[in-house]
């Protein structure tokens, strides 16, 4: 085995590992749907979370701007605290809605965030006052059954 | 000139609890071919690896060229073992590399010479060996002698002042045996180095060398010229020079009573 | 009573061996400036652990895509969500399977030629003659073999769920008839470079680390004859596979807690 017979096969192994990474890191994974720049971060309060766990995306009009840090309980409100971070670029109104809701129909559960109106911007570090929690689909269901259940029993006999 | 080249003082050496050699005092006068002989396990080959540095004694002193072998960093050491070379009983051969590639081996690692020049010098120590012709084979495609004999031109690659011979003629046809001596004596004499032969082949010895010692349990036991040795009346020396079967070193493994243990302690 | 102090005995022994092995890293850490300066040393490695490992890695690469893929589907589509296939394939590939499976194959194949050279090696008193030719075997044998196989490792490991991608694309695409678009699409949206494919480099690495010390240290630290060249390149297969799945647990549990 020549010098560079051998200096060629060890070229072509080495292009040949870097090209499956690159494959790897640009068509199999999203490298630039993960990038998140400069986050700042909020907090948002919450009656129930559901199914929203840590790393779970925050998307506002479906495109991703942020990712869930921290789910915390709060003893004093009784409430679950998230800390979420949001990509710098992305400013919101001090109105904005932050709500839990699901990709699809039985989908994992992210954060959505809805501008309200106002002027006045969203400074790092402060709380979400409009918040809505997940749809626990039990109490939907029996919501729904109960609801069904007053409709279909004629009123009360008299 | 007048002071010895290698010198072992009152050397102790041991193995945990084993211990090889109880008190050892020789020395190498330079320019001279000195062999150390004695029967099999009795520490000669140790006797090499200290004097090279590559295990230290537990007690005495090993000097070589006035150093003490013990007391040398590692730099240090490495710098005393490129002027020693060491013929190892096989030869340990590179055996990824040709006979060419291993002779070069040393003056590529430690010389800064130009490729042209390292080539001459290569074929010249193969030429003094009598292989320059085989210098594109393969470690694996020579014979017992043959792969020795490129061993010993890599181990004078350097010019050593100070040559080591582990076991040298063992498993050698006649004329293989012949041509090493002849080897190491003739090399020896040309670079003005000394050399140190642990071998127990008396007969080849008795021809090439200047001196010599023999080791029993750890100690010398004899020593001297080769005519000394030849007509020497001490009894370990006089069996072992005339392969004696019975003399101070025993036939008989230590048994018990040969009658009593035929018959089975019966009556 | 005697068995317990077998065991302590063992302990002890595995301990003493442990410690054997961190002063042995470190002198291979040491002794690595002429692995980079002398390159041709290391690359000539890099052909023997790595290149000559391509087969194996490539072709064990596309069979478990292609058994990912069928027995993905066949679980998947019970469910109505065949076209996850794509999600799956590549995510079971990326963080496991991909870096532990061509690491157990690369501890077989390559790990094992290692250390039967070094161990002969050692056998054959060339290792003992490189020393007193004053050149540390330890610069020019073992680290050049190490940093061969932590090289190889990663982009064994890359090339191995490459073509676990592909086979599971052949499986669900070509012969089952899953939509090709939504196997790429929701796949590209499930993995997440950080957290899937950093990850999983990271595991090869870590593997490669410890696969190519312990191919090294068994070999060079082997008893003297056949049998223990043997038994050593026994031990390098046995414990590299402990370690890799080891290490697997450790560093799955950091990677992906609380997920």
């Amino acid at each position: 085995m020549s010098r560079t017979t051998l200096d060629l096969w060890v070229g072509i192994f080495v292009a040949m590992g870097i090209a499956a990474l690159l494959f790897l890191a640009l068509k199999v994974g999203s490298i630039s749907g993960s990038e998140i720049r400069s986050p700042y971060t909020l907090t948002a309060h919450f009656d129930n979370i559901g199914g929203l766990k840590a790393r779970a995306p925050v998307k506002s009009s479906g495109v991703l701007v942020g990712r869930v840090e921290q789910i915390r309980y709060d003893n004093e409100r009784f409430q679950a605290e998230v800390v979420f971070t949001v990509d710098g670029r992305y400013k919101f109104p001090v109105d904005t809605f932050a709500n839990i809701l699901t990709s699809g129909l039985l989908g994992e559960q992210y954060l959505g965030l809805e501008p309200g109106g106002e002027e006045k911007i969203l400074a790092p570090g402060e709380t979400i006052k409009k918040t809505q929690s997940a749809v626990v689909l039990e109490k939907l269901i029996s919501q729904f059954m109960f609801d069904k259940a007053a409709a279909g029993e004629p009123a009360p006999t008299k | 000139m007048s002071d010895p080249l290698v010198r072992l003082e009152n050397v102790r050496f041991a193995y945990g609890e084993r211990t090889i050699l109880r008190d050892i005092s020789l020395s190498i006068p330079r320019g001279k071919v000195v062999a150390i002989m004695g029967g099999s396990g009795c520490g000669k080959t140790t006797l090499l690896r200290l004097i090279g540095g590559q295990e230290k004694a537990v007690g005495g002193q090993v000097r070589v060229d006035g150093q003490d072998v013990a007391t040398l960093g590692r730099d240090a050491l490495y710098a005393m073992r490129r002027r020693m070379g060491m013929l190892f009983q096989f030869g340990a051969l590179f055996t990824d590399m040709t006979v060419f590639d291993n002779v070069a081996f040393p003056l590529r690692e430690h010389t800064e010479l130009p490729a042209e020049l390292i080539n001459d010098l290569v074929l010249m120590k193969l030429h003094a060996v009598g292989l320059r012709g085989a210098a594109r084979l393969m470690p694996g495609e020579l014979s017992g002698g043959m792969a020795r004999r490129v061993a010993l031109a890599r181990t004078i690659a350097l010019d050593p002042m100070l040559l080591m011979y582990d076991e040298p003629f063992t498993g050698l046809d006649p004329i293989s045996l012949g041509v090493i001596g002849q080897l190491i004596r003739r090399l020896n004499d040309a670079l003005g180095a000394s050399s140190v032969i642990v071998t127990h082949d008396i007969q080849e010895s008795l021809q090439i060398v200047d001196y010599i010692y023999f080791i029993s349990e750890g100690r010398v036991v004899a020593e001297g010229t080769p005519d000394e040795i030849r007509h020497t009346t001490d009894p370990f020396v006089h069996q072992f020079v005339h392969a004696e079967v019975d003399g101070p070193v025993p036939f008989h493994y230590p048994s018990d009573d040969y009658a009593a243990a035929l018959t089975g302690g019966k009556a | 009573m005697g068995g317990l102090r077998k065991l302590g005995s063992v302990a002890i022994e595995v301990v003493w061996q442990l410690g054997f092995i961190a002063r042995f890293f470190w002198l291979i850490l040491v002794y690595s400036g002429q692995s980079f300066t002398r390159l041709n040393l290391t690359i000539r490695e890099l052909y023997f652990s790595g290149v000559l490992s391509l087969l194996i890695i490539l072709v064990s690469g596309l069979f478990v895509g292609l058994v990912l893929g069928l027995q993905g589907y066949e679980i998947l589509q019970r469910y109505g969500s065949s076209d996850s296939m794509g999600t799956m394939v590549a995510l079971s590939l990326l963080r496991e399977l991909g870096p532990v499976v061509a690491g157990l194959l690369f501890a077989s194949r390559a790990g094992s030629a290692v250390t039967a050279e070094i161990g002969l090696m050692k056998v054959t008193e060339q290792l003992k003659a490189m020393d007193m030719m004053a050149v540390s075997p330890i610069a020019r044998v073992v680290a050049p073999r190490f940093w061969g196989g932590v090289i190889s490792m990663p982009l064994l490991a890359a090339m191995f769920s490459t073509m676990g991608i592909f086979g599971g694309w052949l499986i669900g695409v070509v012969f089952i008839g899953i939509d090709d678009g939504a196997f790429w699409s929701q796949m590209q949206a499930a993995v997440d470079f950080r957290y899937d494919v950093l990850n999983g480099v990271i595991k090869s690495c870590a593997f490669g680390v410890a696969v190519s010390l312990i191919a090294v240290f068994q070999g060079y630290d082997c008893v003297p004859t056949a049998e223990g060249v043997s038994r050593a390149i026994t031990r390098t297969v046995v414990s590299s596979a402990l370690a890799i799945l080891a290490l697997d647990f450790v560093m799955t549990s950091f990677m992906f807690r609380g997920l």
